[in-house]
């Protein structure tokens, strides 16, 4: 069993009188693509963000690596290894591609005020190196030979791509991505998973993923949770989730769960 | 390219041959304002040329270094237009730093100034004795203290400039805009106010007189046979100690934009939560901002109480705030040359061309000349340009905002935007 990067326990985020997330327990071990299903409104894009401190939960506590952090900024986690994509894409439009991956550095810059405004060796070094870095990224997420673009410029699928490269950018250990098929046709879907496959192996990533494509959840995960109305209800291998009746039900209400186990 | 490097030397024939000609007119005609403007227009094209990097910062260092100053005595009013030039465009440079690059948009900037000059105004001049019962120093503190106040100047308007974005981060767009306001105010009105129960800034009636930087290099000057009087000498130390600065602050604005630094303030301009998610401190970065661009403020603020021997609360108002901010929006927004043009063409508008304006309208009623049988003696004086300072401005702003939103010399990436438009309207699957 390898160790868990990630760790929710007993997590409940409201809002005024909407419990978003209820009491949700959940764990990430090191290695796998995990995904979190379930219907529009289920929670899971708030879940998401109680994990990388968007959202502080009223309830319950988040774990990277056995360290709680819910009383960190969003940047102190992002330090710490945990990195992610947006539903709709949040890229900063007005900046090229090569300023947005080199944001996602922003932690992993080892500079003191002093080293920027006189110019230091460091200063040299440390921003060659980023730069380096952030092209060895965009080339392997395909956007080499675009970085002097405007983010905003990019077709859909390319910005897709850049939110990608500037999230890896951060060197994290876990990358949580928000629906990254959105909008993608199946082909697309198809090509991007095998490229998350191959982040797996070059940079030894753990990958948790919100997704709708259910071809592309069912394919790619080694595990599901699927959540409903904010709490978890199902988890487990996707053959088993899949087969579960209140994950049924949950997507394709009573009546049809109580007949054949249709394949949601 | 290739036909441009095929003729450098042209281009160096013509580019001297401007500047100098320009001066050259200046010097026999002292009085003309076009033959001045012809002089900054020329360094407009050392800009604009076709030559390389150092091509034109020689240029540069000979027009702003030699000429200038040389000008500059022969009629001590351009000096002055000079001098006004250089601190605003220092104050823009550093409001191009929250506004143009963090786009934390502050309408109080003017309180840094402020705050610097207070700070000299206050132990530069007797002031401080009336609230400091102190045996082992008088007051005013000696002119060679004033250098300790350049830095000091610095230091306590970047602490200011944190205080103030403390209780802001939270905020953004139209309600840091109140706010800012608001802080602006607060700290003209304790300028007015701090009369009372201390003697602290003598209220509305201002600080006066105040200590000049010491003219050390006065003893060297006549020691090689050079006798000036502080009447010509002050002008030009003023305008070399703030050419200095404003080299400075070009220098760390350009350093602090091409860093993580500045790719961290466009980020949180940009999108402020998805910034933060990629791991860029928000409360540090937010604070840096408000005290990099305070810092530029308040070493020009320390400058300015020197240079004018007397300062009230009125040199500070919210219209001042404003009118750096009109400066910042007409040169481009997060560009440095654009600041500086900014800061130039609006100050060279009001202290010249407008004001040149009324005296020629003036001249023109003196001489009593005839037009379709109106008599020009006639014409009443509310005609003068100059009472129309804002106005004209305000023309100027909203022609700006329809035709060239983008500012005269626009940051790079808006030039790239205005190119891409093209791509612009791509509608989101």
């Amino acid at each position: 069993m390898s160790a868990i990067l990630l760790e929710a326990r007993r997590v409940t985020k409201r809002f005024g009188g909407l419990v978003a997330v209820n009491a949700v327990d959940f764990t990430l071990e090191e290695g796998v693509i995990a995904s979190i299903i379930g219907p529009n409104g289920a929670g899971k894009t708030t879940l998401f963000n109680v994990f990388t401190g968007i959202y502080h939960p009223e309830d319950g506590d988040v774990l990277v690596q056995g360290r709680s952090v819910i009383e960190l900024t969003p940047d102190r986690i992002t330090a710490l290894g945990v990195c992610r994509t947006f539903q709709n894409i949040r890229l900063f439009k007005n900046m090229t591609v090569l300023e947005n991956a080199l944001v996602g550095m922003h932690t992993r810059v080892q500079l003191r005020l002093w080293d920027v405004l006189a110019r230091t060796p460091t200063f040299g070094r440390e921003e060659g190196q980023a730069v380096r870095r952030a092209l060895d990224l965009l080339d392997v997420v395909g956007l080499r030979g675009q970085e002097d673009a405007l983010a905003r410029n990019l077709p859909y699928g390319d910005q897709r791509r850049l939110e990608i490269a500037r999230a890896l950018a951060a060197s994290p250990k876990v990358l949580l991505l928000d629906e990254p098929t959105a909008g993608m046709t199946q082909g697309e879907a198809q090509s991007l998973m095998g490229f998350l496959r191959r982040l797996i192996r070059e940079f030894g990533l753990t990958i948790l993923l919100i997704e709708h494509n259910m071809r592309v959840v069912m394919e790619v995960s080694d595990r599901v949770t699927v959540l409903d109305y904010g709490e978890k209800i199902a988890e487990g291998r996707p053959a088993e989730v899949q087969r579960n009746p209140r994950v049924i039900e949950a997507y394709l209400g009573r009546g049809r769960a109580t007949g054949q186990a249709a394949v949601p | 390219m290739s036909e441009r490097s095929g003729r450098p030397v042209v281009v160096n024939l013509l580019v001297l041959g401007l500047i100098g000609g320009s001066a050259a007119l200046v010097w026999v005609v002292p009085r003309s304002i076009l033959a001045f403007m012809l002089f900054q227009a020329s360094l407009v094209v050392v800009y604009y040329a076709p030559l390389s990097f150092r091509a034109k910062m020689a240029y540069a260092a000979l027009g702003l270094g030699l000429l200038m100053p040389v000008l500059g005595t022969h009629n001590g009013y351009y000096m002055e237009v000079a001098i006004q030039v250089g601190i605003f465009v220092a104050l823009a440079l550093g409001l191009n730093i929250v506004v143009g690059l963090a786009g934390l948009l502050d309408l109080g900037y003017v309180a840094f100034y402020a705050v610097g000059a207070y700070l000299w105004a206050v132990f530069g001049s007797p002031q401080a004795g009336k609230f400091i019962s102190a045996t082992f120093v008088t007051f005013p503190l000696a002119p060679g203290w004033f250098f300790v106040f350049l830095v000091l100047g610095i230091a306590v308007a970047a602490v200011t400039g944190v205080l103030l974005g403390l209780p802001v981060l939270r905020l953004r767009g139209d309600y840091l805009a109140i706010v800012t306001l608001g802080f602006g105010e607060v700290i003209r009105v304790l300028a007015n106010n701090l009369d009372k129960p201390w003697n602290i800034t003598n209220g509305p009636k201002g600080i006066t007189p105040i200590e000049r930087p010491p003219l050390f290099f006065e003893p060297a000057l006549r020691a090689v046979g050079i006798e000036a009087s502080p009447f010509t000498l002050y002008p030009l130390y003023f305008y070399f100690l703030i050419l200095g600065i404003v080299v400075v602050v070009i220098l760390v604005n350009q350093r602090l934009e091409h860093s993580h630094v500045g790719r961290a303030w466009e980020a949180i301009r940009e999108d402020e939560v998805a910034a933060q998610a990629m791991g860029v401190p928000l409360v540090r970065m937010k604070l840096l901002a408000f005290a990099a661009g305070a810092s530029f403020a308040g070493i020009m603020g320390v400058m300015f109480s020197a240079k004018q021997l007397f300062i009230n609360p009125e040199s500070f108002t919210f219209l001042e705030s404003i009118g750096v901010l009109a400066m910042v929006i007409l040169g481009g927004m997060g560009s440095i040359p654009g600041a500086i043009i900014g800061a130039s063409v609006v100050t060279i508008l009001n202290l010249q061309v407008l004001k040149g304006i009324s005296l020629w309208l003036n001249d023109l009623r003196n001489a009593g000349i005839e037009i379709f049988g109106y008599n020009l003696a006639n014409l009443p004086s509310q005609f003068e340009p100059a009472k129309y300072e804002r106005m004209v401005f305000g023309i100027i702003l909203i022609l700006m905002m329809i035709y060239r939103p983008e500012g005269i010399i626009p940051a790079r990436r808006r030039r790239l935007e205005r190119f891409d438009r093209g791509h612009e309207e791509r509608p989101a699957p």
